[in-house]
Order: structure tokens, then sequence, then C-alpha cells
């Protein structure tokens, strides 16, 4: 409705906006209540300047110590620093049995969620499978490992390491590969059964109706769409495996370089990784190399950022929750 | 035959094969079971409840432990663990207690006064602390804070006045309890910020409406609501607080001893093992049959304690239900 | 929301306030509308009232409210008394919810909101209240009941303990909470068992706990946003009888997109479409004879 007066006025300023108004200030609360105040404020602080500490020394100490050369070396046993040689075995190491890990934790972990989202029949069954996962998650990485050494130490086994008569050794690249995909399974199970749980189901029937059978239909149609989450999961599940160090130690034999043995050369043989590397040549190993171990840590630190920071990417939006799902923390 | 395998699978077959592996799990649960009490057994028959007990240096028992033949006598496993599961229970009843704390308050503060940038970046902050290999934390430990701990904090009187016994480094159970609750409190926090955020926003709202202060808003309605969560998370940290094995074995200052409070500041100092740590100290020697059953014994006893800790989180969380929003 | 009903939301015969009938010294309109629209009243429940004093309660002057740079509200003035019931109408997006929660600034709970303009309550300019005593004067119920997951005792005493400077124990609060129990129609419903979690009640018993809970501080005003939406018919009529009785001794601001329930229950209607006040004045005037086209409209159901 346009008329000439309203072009002929004068435009009037708008009117002053005003955002928050007066808040409850902080003095007038109760004591308790400005005390957590504080202390909400300070644990936040804290925790993101312990990271940025941890990080920033690493990164000093690894600048300062870490040599490409060490990265291609084989370590060398001797009293010098300098005659001590790299952690290229290390790095095989940690490389070798993160490989075996994940060989055997993502079809384990992939098949279960299948098998508890698609069927889960008899109900006892899919929950008691569920319930197991989450006691698995649940279990230190120490008894982890001392079961593995009992399985694997049983005569049964001897062509899995070394062995002679009397018992197998039990230590392997093999022995301890296996029992780190107890650490991998867990995640790469939650992942890929929310993912399937987040799949819609029209898109099943759509593969129902056309005549497909479920198995057909969960090969050929559901799992391609969790691919992502699968991949989330086995990368979190590798994280795990390339950080732990008690399994390392128990079951891996602590020798400076791959060693072979066995039936399967230097898979059913000695060596280290980065962890155990470390744990070695820190004071509380026998070795006493701080610089070396500064160097590795650096790597091994690089390595687990690398791998966080691809799961964020990788993974849907914001990637996957860190835990168990997050339903069973509810009522 | 060729016919046969080209042919569709059935969707049964296929079922009882996925269940097969699916089953493979809770097979391995309970082979875990059994192999960690058969190795153990020796020690359970011939050692019995006093295996829980205190008396005499650990350290020296299992010592002795280690020089034993194939098949020792009975005495050889006489052993009185006591001293690991005082460790075990102050280590990581202190980080879970400290960890709580701070998982809390960092959760409120994410959810409640972090700007919205701060809100952002604090995500892959815990996610990063989280993920952090554990001997990491176990090298500056050793490193930096044992030497640190030892020149500053700690006189040399001090040290003296209990040299007999123990030898006072900067470790011990001071900077145990620090390291452990490091490495438990992100996972507690992402848990806990987790619940915090997915509590109904009418909850919040109704409470600001009445009159509340954001504060008082998240305390006295977030933090009830999410009571169940919170417990889990608990639980879950306890456990891994419980089977920390590496870094505790790094700072823990060497000696299974039996921390006493009344000893003063000394206390803080003085040095711990736990259940999950002496595992690692004695790793070597796990081929001297009693060394051997002992261990599995300690492990068994983890192995009971986690299994605990998921029941307790359980029952407590029954009662809670009255009060839930059922989903 | 639970759905076992342990209590039946039928009102007992014992609720004496029911039968009251209230005093009616105004020209009475009914006879009136009985010839003009038979069909659009219902003599049991429309009962006309005038506020017992034009105390002004609450004044919003020339108030605009913006998300960023949009506005939802654009220069809305209105005054809003004690002892009378007005009514926001329009269609959704009109910002009378805005308008609403700006009253007790609930819409500072959103980042980019701002607004110019003044509220006052009782002469005091809001914005320089403190806000958690602002919204203990002006209080709100949600249009889904929102009951904290608690007991029923714990629900209505939330504001009083948290208010008061020192813990208060609970027979101190215990008479409060009957009072404000009672005087939301609950009482004798619930007086069993206090300490029932309130998550099991039905959902009017849910709706009239949040009532009973914001009334409990013994506000000044009272803000409803569409507070029966959620709710089935018998429950919606429960309250609204609620409303009358409360006006008493609040200036309440109901917003409804129920035409009848306004016309039920409103002294006074506020018409807003886009952000604007189009039209306001006395129910009967408004709905009758409304002096605007699009209140014209809207009343007769063109848009919605």
């Amino acid at each position: 409705m346009a008329s000439a007066e309203q072009v002929g006025a004068p435009r009037l300023a708008p009117p002053p906006r005003r955002g928050r108004g007066r808040r409850s200030p902080l003095r007038s609360w109760r004591l308790r209540d400005q005390i957590l105040f504080v202390l909400t404020w300070t644990a936040g602080i804290a925790l993101c300047a312990v990271l940025t500490a941890v990080l920033v020394f690493f990164a000093v100490r690894g600048v300062e110590y870490l040599r490409p050369s060490l990265l291609v070396t084989h370590p060398s046993a001797s009293v010098t620093q300098s005659g001590s040689g790299g952690f290229l075995d290390a790095i095989e190491g940690t490389v070798l049995l993160g490989a075996i890990g994940l060989l055997i934790a993502v079809p384990i972990g992939v098949v279960t969620a299948v098998w508890v989202v698609e069927f889960g029949r008899p109900r006892w069954l899919g929950r008691t499978v569920e319930s197991t996962v989450e006691i698995i998650a649940g279990t230190p990485d120490i008894v982890i490992a001392i079961f593995g050494l009992a399985f694997f130490q049983l005569g049964f086994f001897s062509f899995l390491s070394f062995s002679e008569p009397g018992g197998a050794f039990g230590r392997s690249f093999l022995t301890a590969g296996a029992m780190m995909s107890f650490l991998a399974i867990p995640p790469i199970y939650t992942a890929t059964r929310n993912g399937l749980l987040a799949t819609p189901r029209q898109m099943r029937e759509a593969s129902y109706a056309l005549g497909k059978t479920r198995i057909a239909t969960i090969r050929r149609v559901v799992l391609p769409a969790v691919r992502r989450d699968i991949a989330t999961g086995s990368t979190l599940g590798l994280a795990r495996i390339v950080g732990d160090t008690a399994i390392v130690i128990l079951l891996l034999g602590a020798t400076l370089r791959l060693q072979s043995a066995g039936s399967f050369g230097f898979l059913s043989g000695t060596g280290s990784t980065l962890t155990s590397y470390i744990f070695n040549n820190s004071p509380a190993g026998d070795g006493n190399a701080p610089q070396k171990a500064y160097a590795a840590a650096a790597i091994l630190l690089l390595l687990v950022v690398g791998l966080n920071w691809a799961v964020g990417r990788v993974g849907r939006i914001g990637g996957p929750p860190l835990h168990q799902p997050s339903r069973r923390l509810g009522a | 035959m060729l016919e046969r395998l080209r042919r569709p699978w059935s969707d049964r077959r296929a079922e009882q094969l996925l269940g097969a592996v699916a089953c493979l799990l809770a097979i391995a649960i309970v082979l875990m079971i059994v192999f960690i009490i058969r190795g153990a057994w020796p020690t359970f028959t011939h050692d019995g409840a006093s295996f829980l007990g205190s008396g005499g240096d650990l350290d020296n028992q299992v010592g002795a432990m280690i020089n034993t033949t194939a098949h020792p006598p009975a005495s050889a496993y006489a052993v009185h663990i006591w001293p690991l599961i005082w460790g075990t229970l102050l280590t990581a009843g202190f980080a879970v207690l400290f960890g709580l704390a701070i998982a809390i308050a960092t959760a409120i503060f994410i959810v409640d006064f972090a700007p919205p940038i701060v809100q952002r970046t604090m995500k892959p902050v815990i996610r990063l602390l989280a993920a952090i290999p554990g001997v990491l934390y176990g090298l500056i430990g050793i490193l930096v804070l044992v030497p640190f701990i030892e020149n500053n904090l700690l006189t040399q009187a001090e040290e003296n006045s209990v040299i007999h016994v123990i030898q006072l480094t900067g470790g011990g159970l001071g900077l145990t309890i620090l390291l452990v609750t490091l490495m438990i409190t992100p996972i507690l926090t992402a848990l806990i910020t987790d619940a915090l955020e997915s509590v109904p926003r009418p909850w919040r709202e109704g409470a600001i409406a009445l009159g509340l202060n954001p504060l008082r808003a998240t305390v006295a309605v977030s933090l009830r609501a999410i009571r169940p969560a919170i417990v889990a998370a608990t639980a879950l940290a306890a456990a891994r607080g419980i089977g920390e094995a590496v870094v505790v074995s790094m700072v823990s200052g060497g000696k299974a001893f039996a921390p006493n409070p009344l000893d003063g500041k000394i206390f803080i100092f003085e040095p711990v093992e736990t259940l999950a740590s002496e595992i690692v100290r004695q790793a070597e020697n796990l081929s001297a049959p009693a060394v051997h059953s002992t261990m599995y014994a300690v492990a068994a006893l983890l192995l009971f304690s986690s299994f605990v800790l998921s029941l307790a989180s359980y029952l407590i969380r029954l009662p809670m239900r009255r009060y839930q929003v059922s989903d | 929301m639970s759905s076992d009903r342990e209590m039946t939301d039928s009102e007992p015969d014992t609720d004496s306030w029911k039968n009251e009938s209230l005093p009616i010294d105004k020209l009475d309109f009914e006879a009136e509308l009985m010839a003009i629209a038979p069909e659009q009243t219902d003599p049991a429940v429309r009962q006309t009232h005038a506020p017992s004093t034009t105390l002004e309660r609450l004044r919003v002057e020339d108030v605009s409210v913006f998300y960023g740079n949009t506005p939802a509200v654009k220069g809305v003035s209105l005054s809003i008394r004690k002892g009378e019931v007005l009514a926001l109408i329009g269609p959704s997006g009109c910002g009378k919810t805005t308008l609403l929660r700006t009253l007790n600034r609930l819409t500072e709970l959103t980042h980019n909101a701002s607004h110019s303009g003044q509220i006052l309550l009782d002469g005091d300019d809001t914005h320089q209240l403190i806000d958690t005593e602002l919204r203990s004067r002006v209080s709100m119920v949600f249009q889904q009941p929102n009951p904290f997951p608690m007991s029923i005792f714990d629900n209505v005493a939330f504001a009083l303990r948290e208010q008061s400077r020192r813990r208060p124990r609970r027979r101190e609060l215990e008479p409060l909470v009957k009072h404000a129990l009672q005087r939301a129609g609950l009482y004798e419903e619930v007086r069993g068992d206090l300490d029932r979690s309130a998550l099991r009640l039905s959902g009017g018993q849910q709706q009239r706990l949040c009532i009973a809970r914001a009334i409990a501080q013994e506000p000044e005003i009272l803000l409803m946003d569409e507070p029966c939406s959620a709710l089935d018919p018998r429950s919606t009529a429960v309250i609204e009888d609620l409303i009358l009785q409360l006006r008493e001794d609040l200036a309440i601001v109901i917003v409804t997109h129920n035409l009848q329930q306004a016309r039920r229950v409103a002294d006074r209607v506020a018409f807003m479409y886009l952000g604007d006040l189009v039209e306001l004045g006395d129910t009967e005037q408004i709905f009758t004879a409304p002096r605007d086209e699009q209140t014209r409209e809207y009343i007769a159901g063109v848009f919605g």
C-alpha cells in the first residue's frame, strides 16, 4: 500500500537493539555454585592444557632425537647410543601386529554384528553375544594377554611359535596378533552394528521385493552401505592395537630384531613393536636409551594421531561414539 | 557338484554359519575363564584363602618362587598378595574419584559454559587424549616427573627415614594415581558429555523458566537425569583403571609394598604394585611353575573383579529406573 | 510418556470449586450470542468475567524481537492486567510464541536473539531485572508437559528448594506443595503418594503438575504456551477450568491456535500475523465484531 506520504516521510532510525539482559551475577550465587563454576572452567582448561603439553613435549623431543635414519635402520645390540641403530624392526613389528590383528578382527567383528542385527535368533543367544562383546571390551589387556599365553602354550599350537620338547613358547607375532584382535573386535562390532541399524528399511525391502534372499541382500546391498562404518571401526581398532603394550610384552618375546622361528618364519617368530621398544628403552625396561625412546615415542604419537584424524575424516559426521552403544548407558 | 556351490546360499544355512562365527566370541570368553582358572589352580589349592591375605614381603615370596624346579612342593606356592590388592584399591579408587570429578566438571563446562568454538574443539581434544597410548604417559612419568618429584618434593631426610624398609623414588603411589587418572578421565568425560547432551531439552528449559541459573539447572536436573549413565561410565572407567598394567609398572616404585596412610606425607611416595602391574613385572619369570600359577591366580582375580564391577553397575542402576523415562 | 494410567483424569465429586459460579457484573452477551451463532458457544463452560481490578501487571512497549536480522515480532504494544486472561492467537509463525518467550526472557537461550523496546513488570524494566528473579515472578508452562524425572513432591518443591537461601526442610515445604497442587486441581488425585515418579502420571496430570510447579512460587504472571495442544479433550477441559480459576490471583497469558479455546477462557484476545499485532480487544468483540479485515478472515477460518 504505497502512498505519497510514505515516500516523503522522514525515515526514523530503527530503535536500538538489545541482546541479553541482566543476568544473575556470579557474586549472587550460592557459594557452592560459585565454586562449581570455577571448577568447571578449570577442568576444561586443564584438559586442553594436558593434551597440549603432551603433544608439544613429544614434538620437541622428537625433533631433538628423531633422525630419518632411525626409521630405516635395524636395531643392534650395543652399549652406545650411536651404535645401537634405529628401530626399523619395531616399526615393522607394529605394522605386522596391526595387520594380523585386523585380519582376524574385521571378519569376526563384521560377521558378528551382521548376525546380531540381521538375524539374532534365538533371542537369548543374541543378547548373550551382545553381552559378550561388552565383556571383551571391558577386559583388561593384561588378562587377554595371559589368556593368550595359556592358550598358545598348548602343545597343539606349537607350530605357531618357537617350541622345544616340553612345551611351546607361545610367543610370536601370530599369537600376539591373535590376541590383539580381541582389542579391535569391540570397536569394529559397535561401528558396524550402529551402521547396520542406521540403514533404512526401505533399502532392504526393495531388495527383497526383487526376489533376493536375505543373505544376498546383506552381501550386495547392506554391507556396501556400511563400508564407512567398518572402516571407521577398523581404524579405531587399529589405533588400539598400535597403542597397546601389555599384550606385546607378554606375547611377543621382546627380541630386538625380528627373529624367525616355528613353522611360519617371521610370523611365528619374535620381535618388538614401537610400544615395547619404548618400554624397553626407558628406565623401566633393560635398555637405558631415553633418546631412542623419545624418537620412537614421537613416531608412535604421530601414528596414533594420524589414525584418529583419519577416523574423523572417514567416518560419518563426527565419527562414531568412542564407547559402547550409548543406549546401554541409559536407564 | 559345482552346481550346488553356484546356487545361492539358502538363508538358513547362512544364518547358521554367521551365528557360528558370532558364537566364537562367547566360546572365547568361556575358554578364557577356563584357561585362567586352570593356570591358577595350583595356587588356589595350595594357598586357599590366605592367598588374599597379607604376610611377609611379597617380593621375597615371589623371588623365592622364581628359582623353583619343575614340580615344586606345596610350600613353594605360599604367597600373600594383599599388598597387590591394597595397591589396586588405592590407585584405581582414587583415580576413579578424581577422574569422575574432573569428568563431570568438564562435561558441564562443555555443555553449558564453553563458547561454541571451544565446544567444537573439545570433542577432538578428548578423543585424542583417550587415544594416547599408555606407554607414552609412562614415559613422561618416568623420564620427567619422577626426577622432578624426587628433586623437588622429596627431601633426603625423608628418604633416609625409611631407607631400611623401602626406597623412595619420585614415583610411587601419588604419581601412579595421577597417571591412571589421566588415562581414564578422557573416556569418562566423553561418556558423560554424551549423556549430558542427550538430556531432553524441555527439562532444562523448564528448569530455567522456573528461575534457576544455568549451572543450577544442569546440576539439579540434567545430572540427576543421567545418573544411570554416570554409574555405567564409572564402572567402565574403574575396570580400565584396575587393568592398567604398563603405566603403573613404569612409575610405581618397583616394590610390592602396601602403602600406609598413617605415614603422613611419605604415604604419597611409597612404592606400590597393583595386580596388573605385578603380572607385567613377572612377565619373564612365567616359566617357573610357582610364579606361573601365582600370576594366573592374580589374573583370575582381575577377571573376577571386572565381572563384579559390571554386576554392581547393573544392580545400582536398577532402582534408578523408577524415575527414568523408559525408551 | 508412561502409558499406565493409575489414576483417571475424570474429576471426583469432591472437587467443590468446580461448582462455584463466578460473579457476572458485566453486560451479558450470552443471549446475544446465542441468537447470532448458537453453535459457537457452549453456555455451560463460557463465563464472562470482569477483572476485579484494572491493575496493570505487565506492559509491553513497542517490542520487536529479532533472530539474527530476521524480525519475528514487530513493534508490539499491549498490557496485561491482574485477574485477566489474555490469549495470543494467530497462524503458525506469526510470532506469538516468540512474544510469549520474550516476556520471561527465555528467548535469550537462543544465541542470536535480540530485541528492541521495553517490557515493564510492575514498572520495572525486565531487561534490567536479574533473569532468575524475573522468572520466579513470571512463570511458564510449556506445550509438552515436561515434569522432571523425580517424584511429584520434588517436582513441585523444585523451585522452592532452589530459590531459598538455605535448604528448606520437607516439613516446611509440605504445606506449600499441597497448596500448589490444590490450586492446580491435582491434589486429590495424587495425595496418596506424593513420592511417586512424576513420569508415571497421565498426560493431563503431568501438565497440571507442571502448572502446580509453576505456581508454587506464587508468580505474578503465568505464561502458557499452547498448554493443551498435546492433551486429549477431557484433560483440555480440566485445564481450561483451571485457568479460569487461577486468574483470580494471577495474570495469565496463553498462546493458543485453538480459537474455541481462546473464546472459552480468555478475557481479551490479541491477534498476531507475521510478527505484527493486528488487533487487540475483548474476547467478544474480537470474535463477533472484529475490526480488522485479517482478523475477520482468520476467525472465519479463511486461513490458519
